[in-house]
């Protein structure tokens, strides 16, 4: 079967099925910055934009997406670049996994939340899982990131 | 992995249930995040996305919580924010991440009854109604207590008051399921308690809310009804925690459940 | 220093970040058929009959392979040099099964979903066998995990396999037990360690191919490609030239890549085919069926003058190596290797224990490598020590512990060539206010605060064995390519060496192409792993550039028609010296590598040290414990560092956070939990809980930088010894609060309320 959907701003028609979750429907289409580090919608790794609102890909069922707007990373480059070379300012790209899933709850957040408070952000990402980091970098780069806003 | 071989989107609640009395193995799809981590095989799958219960609204007299409202929806909702003391946010806040929670809908967790559910002991200190298409509306302390059997879920009511409400949990880290969780109601003198992640689903505890509900309010009547909620509701062990643990928490978590009600503006 | 000591962003930042597909899976070749495994449900179990017709004649399946269809030479999957301290227990494919994941049968088919129904179509009768599930009663238990007679072992390593004996180990300097009677205090204690997973983000997968020469290309997820090119070699019985091991960007390790737990199943369906596979590990297979930390008992008895000289140290531990023996051996040796040398008043020392089997996912290299055991046994004692003495923890340790210069018991012929450690803890305790705070403050209502400390060791490489080659070569543009074996997961050590060749070659890192790894064109490396990369290949490469440098002199010298003394190397040209002639570097490299002069550049170094300098950290901790629940909240963090120079302040600063926050995670959240049957009921992260970003507290790093004198620029390592303080200085903190000591990890509420009731 087929779903019709927008994304980053292009109308696309992607082949599924019934069974079949919208990271895996993505990645087939070329779409390889969606990674998938769990199998338990635990990790925040698959995130996409569902309507402008970051969703796990992994979780949803392809066939819910038909119709509706879909943003990856790739449809927000200049965004993410700017903030990912904060990122590697703080040396927190490391190695890089979590990071466009990451970038892209980041970058909702900032459409969502005005003027958050530390603690604001950390809830917001508390979603978003990272073992290489120990999160303190992330952090500073999202405070640089915001501040400099 | 699961399997599912159709996927309907029925324009009606009729026809929806139509379709699920039609097979055994077939199922109303929620949010999907569950489904994805068992092995069910689905004949039909009934998505309801059609059916405009993603809403949440209200009326004279009460809030409607249609069921496949998203649980981001309800942590932000306005109506939410503003009753009960903040309490049905809260109780959702801490699940996973943003992501996950605009993805798992109300209904699929209430008609399921997860004891691990941080929302359904809020929900039943707040004298909560459940809407099912069969078997009608109904308190949900009743539906939790009733046997399993095929229906849909379409609506939550929750009643307009002045009541004020509390959520609390241990949980070891934050986004982990609650080792036990608990809520306290506060509406004039009435006071209801409710404990969940027992692990079983969660409970109203009659006795200690009424016991409660009668007395003077010290910290010495406090310190009673929290002793008697852990003697009224029972306990068990599982991974997350050892059944003499929980109850001696279940104390801790009621007593500081109530002193945070009483606080409630 | 221009390069070195400076905040470079990695050369691969960019891409990492922004979703470039540069990792293993986002580069597997068109139509490569899927690899899925059938696993044992049973945790010890013998294949009785295995019917694979029906899986074979579902449409799209490639193949099926059993015990029956797989070479029978026994091989080790460890990433380590040969010869390997481990034993050859496995084969590809057995007919025992020796844990709840062990492998039955694989699979190859067109797509996932018809792989894995193929699994489902395989029929298996087992001879359900009692499986060892309890690593303290593993010798006694009388049923052998390993019966079969061609285990080997490449040198002795204590093994007596009849008894589920892996390694069996015995170091005693001095006599411990005679020293510990002299001492007028004694303290001793037991404490179990768990099976701490990796949990890299992105889990193992490799896939392979069938290049131009007939040869298997593997690209794989790895820290080892020169170590796989090895063991599949072995394992598939072909030569190692018709094999090619290729490593691309990789999400993580910590040492979970340092066994090749994936290449060998689509090589050798690629074989059987000829056909490209790939297999990925989803994150249950990750947890169950790949490698996890060695859970550990280690008792630790501690003697101790009255005026608090500790004059002996005890350790006497027990290690699980679950069924298979990878890194068993070496993991073990660094419970003692990695602590007592620290406390070199000692006049005895002994480390002995055992390393055993049992019917559980297998141990394998996880970050620490045994000395996070060991740290958090030895650690532990050294606080329960001071407070029998009456003596502040800081001090006792500032009193015992080894300085620049000296020597230990345990490494007698070495002098420790560089530390800070002293100092560390010094401004550690500045930091975190310990005069101020420690070790206890009542905060008001149930809650308590509480301060605890630690420090610890590690290596940088292994002494006399890890050994790598880089080159550095002048490219006919001008620049530079840096040609290394080592395996940047993340760490950022691409970056870093590109610092080093950078600094030498006095250019920026703009102009060196790093190049690494591939076993086609790479110098021998080890891999990434012992904390190697920093120390052995970056002075691998400093010599290399160095050699570079002094050719580039001497060319240009030649083209300038001069002496070499008369020439001087600067940066982007060749001057003469006191003139203003000169010739640029590119106009060097575009010359040697004509006909006239014909003699392209570059410079090669082999690079191994008889020594392994330790780095070291000071570890703080603050904790705040509701006593109501037994409920920890870190509050505040604080490590101190000495890695030598710090090559790059923002990387190191980041692998300090990185191993704090793992080390919390070992401490207070990674429970480990097997049933009764012996299946691993925390294999997902639902289960297994890491801590999340509101866990954690502040977690502040600070260096006071030694000069290693035998490293690259005085270098020494970071990337394990970050993951040792948490949990002893956690402990203790909790201790000081609450008066219960818990000694056996994951710190847990419950544990602390039950041991509150006592």
């Amino acid at each position: 079967m087929q779903i019709n959907v927008v994304i980053n701003g292009k109308s696309r028609s992607f082949e599924t099925d019934n069974n079949e979750f919208l990271a895996d429907t993505l990645r087939k289409h070329g779409f390889l910055s969606i990674r998938q580090a769990c199998n338990t919608s635990c990790c925040g790794l698959c995130t996409v934009w569902l309507d402008e609102k970051p969703v796990l890909s992994c979780s949803l069922l392809s066939v819910k997406a038909d119709g509706r707007k879909i943003t990856t990373i790739e449809g927000l480059s200049q965004e993410a670049e700017e903030f990912a070379k904060l990122l590697m300012a703080e040396g927190s790209d490391q190695c890089g996994f979590c990071s466009p899933g990451f970038i892209m709850t980041v970058l909702a957040m900032k459409r969502e939340l005005q003027n958050p408070t530390e603690e604001e952000i950390l809830h917001y990402l508390t979603g978003n899982l990272c073992r290489c980091t120990g999160y303190m970098g992330q952090l500073r780069a999202v405070k640089n990131y915001l501040g400099v806003k | 992995m699961f399997t599912m071989t159709n996927l309907v989107q029925p324009d009606t609640v009729e026809d929806a249930y139509k379709i699920l009395m039609e097979k055994k193995n077939n199922t109303i799809l929620g949010g999907c995040a569950f489904l994805r981590m068992g092995s069910k095989r689905i004949d039909t799958g009934i998505e309801l996305s059609k059916l405009n219960l993603n809403q949440i609204s209200e009326d004279e007299t009460h809030i409607i919580v249609g069921a496949y409202t998203n649980y981001r929806d309800l942590e932000t909702n306005p109506l939410m924010n503003k009753h009960f003391c903040g309490v049905i946010p809260a109780s959702v806040r801490d699940i996973i991440g943003v992501q996950l929670r605009s993805i798992v809908t109300v209904g699929a967790s209430v008609f399921s009854k997860y004891g691990f559910s941080d929302l359904i002991p809020s929900l039943l200190v707040l004298d909560c109604e459940v809407e099912l298409f069969k078997g009608g509306k109904l308190k949900l302390s009743e539906f939790m207590d009733k046997p399993y059997e095929k229906d849909i879920l379409t609506r939550l009511y929750l009643k307009k008051s002045d009541a004020k409400a509390v959520y609390v949990n241990l949980r070891n880290s934050v986004s982990d399921y609650s080792i036990l969780n608990a809520a306290v109601s506060k509406s004039g003198s009435e006071f209801i308690i409710a404990v969940g992640a027992r692990p079983a689903k969660a409970k109203i505890a009659g006795n200690a809310s009424r016991y409660l509900s009668v007395s003077d309010l010290s910290d010495e009547a406090i310190e009673k009804a929290a002793s008697l909620v852990s003697e009224e509701i029972g306990f068990g062990s599982n991974m997350r925690g050892s059944e003499a643990y929980r109850k001696s928490l279940c104390s801790a978590l009621v007593r500081k459940a109530v002193k945070e009600v009483l606080e409630c503006r | 220093m221009k390069v070195v000591g400076k905040a470079i962003p990695k050369i691969d930042g960019l891409a990492i970040t922004t979703g470039k597909p540069v990792y293993t899976e986002d580069l597997v070749v068109r139509d490569a058929l899927v690899v899925k495994i059938l696993r044992s449900p049973y945790a010890f179990a013998r294949i009785k009959s295995i019917d694979v017709s029906k899986a074979q004649q579902l449409d799209g399946v490639e193949c099926v392979l059993t015990y029956k269809d797989v070479p029978d030479a026994r091989f080790t999957l460890a990433g380590q040099t040969y010869p390997e301290p481990s034993p050859y227990d496995r084969l590809i494919l057995d007919q025992t099964l020796r844990y709840v994941g062990d492998e039955v049968a694989i699979i190859a088919a067109v797509d996932e979903k018809t792989a894995l129904k193929a699994v489902k179509l395989i029929k298996v009768e087992y001879e359900i066998l009692e499986p060892v599930l309890d690593f303290e009663k593993a010798g006694e238990s009388g049923i052998i995990i390993h019966p079969e007679d061609d285990v080997h072992c490449n040198f002795d390593i204590g093994m007596d396999k009849d008894k589920n004996l892996v390694s069996r180990q015995y170091t005693e300097m001095g006599n411990v037990e005679e020293e510990l009677k002299k001492c007028e205090i004694v303290v001793e204690e037991t404490y179990y360690t768990q099976a701490q997973a990796q949990a890299m983000m992105e889990t193992h997968r490799s896939f392979t191919y069938q290049d131009h020469l007939s040869r298997i290309v593997v690209v794989s997820s790895t820290q080892i490609p020169f170590h796989v090119r090895r063991m599949l070699s072995i394992a598939l019985k072909i030569p190692s030239t018709k094999i090619r091991v290729i490593k691309p960007r990789i999400g993580g390790g910590f040492g979970a890549k340092q066994t090749a737990c994936t290449e060998i199943f689509p090589a050798l369906v690629t074989m059987k085919t000829g056909k490209p596979a790939i297999i990925v590990y989803d994150r249950t297979e990750t947890f169950s069926c790949s490698t996890s930390r060695h859970p550990m008992k280690v008792t630790v008895k501690m003697g101790a003058d009255k005026e608090g000289f500790i004059r002996a140290i005890d350790i006497q531990g027990i290690s699980d190596t679950g069924a298979y023996g990878e890194h068993a051996s070496t993991v073990f040796s660094l419970v003692g290797d990695k602590t007592l040398p620290l406390y070199n008043k000692t006049r005895a020392v002994r480390f002995m224990g055992d390393v055993v089997y049992t019917n559980k996912t297998p141990a394998g290299a996880l970050r620490g490598y045994g000395a996070t055991q060991g740290t958090f046994a030895v650690e532990s004692t050294i606080n329960k020590l001071a407070e029998k003495l009456n003596m502040d923890p800081s001090q006792l340790r500032l009193m015992n512990l080894i300085k620049e210069g000296e020597n230990s018991l345990y490494h007698y012929e070495h002098m420790l060539g560089s530390s800070t450690l002293h100092k560390c803890i010094e401004t550690g305790k500045r930091m975190i206010g310990w005069d101020e705070k420690y070790p206890r403050r009542e905060m008001g209502g149930s809650k308590v605060r509480g301060l605890g400390m630690s420090v610890t060791m590690q290596g940088s490489g292994i002494a006399g064995i890890d050994t790598a080659s880089a080159e550095v070569r002048l490219n006919d543009d001008g620049n530079y390519t840096l040609l290394i074996g080592s395996t940047d997961m993340g760490t950022g050590s691409d970056t870093i060496l590109a610092q080093m060749a950078a600094e030498i070659l006095e250019t920026s890192v703009a102009n060196v192409t790093v190049n690494a790894a591939d076993t086609d064109t790479s110098p021998f490396d080890p891999g990434s792993y012992a904390s190697s990369t920093t120390y052995v290949t970056g002075m691998a490469v400093v010599k290399a550039s160095e050699e570079l440098k002094e050719k580039i002199l001497e060319s240009g010298a030649l083209l300038l028609g001069v002496p070499a003394e008369n020439a001087e190397f600067s940066g982007d040209k060749v001057k003469v010296v006191n003139k203003d002639e000169f010739i640029s570097i590119k106009k060097i490299a575009e010359k040697m590598v004509v006909a006239k002069w014909k003699h392209q550049l570059s410079g090669f170094a082999t690079f191994g040290s008889p020594v392994s300098p330790p780095p070291f950290i000071a570890g703080f901790a603050e904790v705040e414990v509701d006593m109501d629940t037994g409920k920890v909240q870190l509050i505040d963090f604080v490590a101190v560092a000495d890695c030598g120079t710090v090559i790059n302040p923002s990387l190191a600063r980041t692998q300090v956070e990185g191993g704090i926050y793992m080390g919390i995670g070992l401490a207070l959240y990674e429970d480990v939990r097997y049933d009764y049957k012996g299946r691993l009921q925390t294999n997902t992260f639902m289960q297994y809980k890491l801590p999340t970003r509101r866990d954690l507290g502040k977690i502040r790093v600070a260096f006071e930088e030694s000069y290693e004198p035998t490293g690259p620029f005085g270098a020494k390592s970071i990337g394990e010894v970050v993951v040792n303080t948490p949990a002893p200085a956690i402990m203790d903190a909790v201790y000081n609060a609450t008066g219960v000591r818990i000694t056996k990890l994951p710190i847990t509420p419950e544990k602390i309320y039950m041991g509150l009731k006592k």
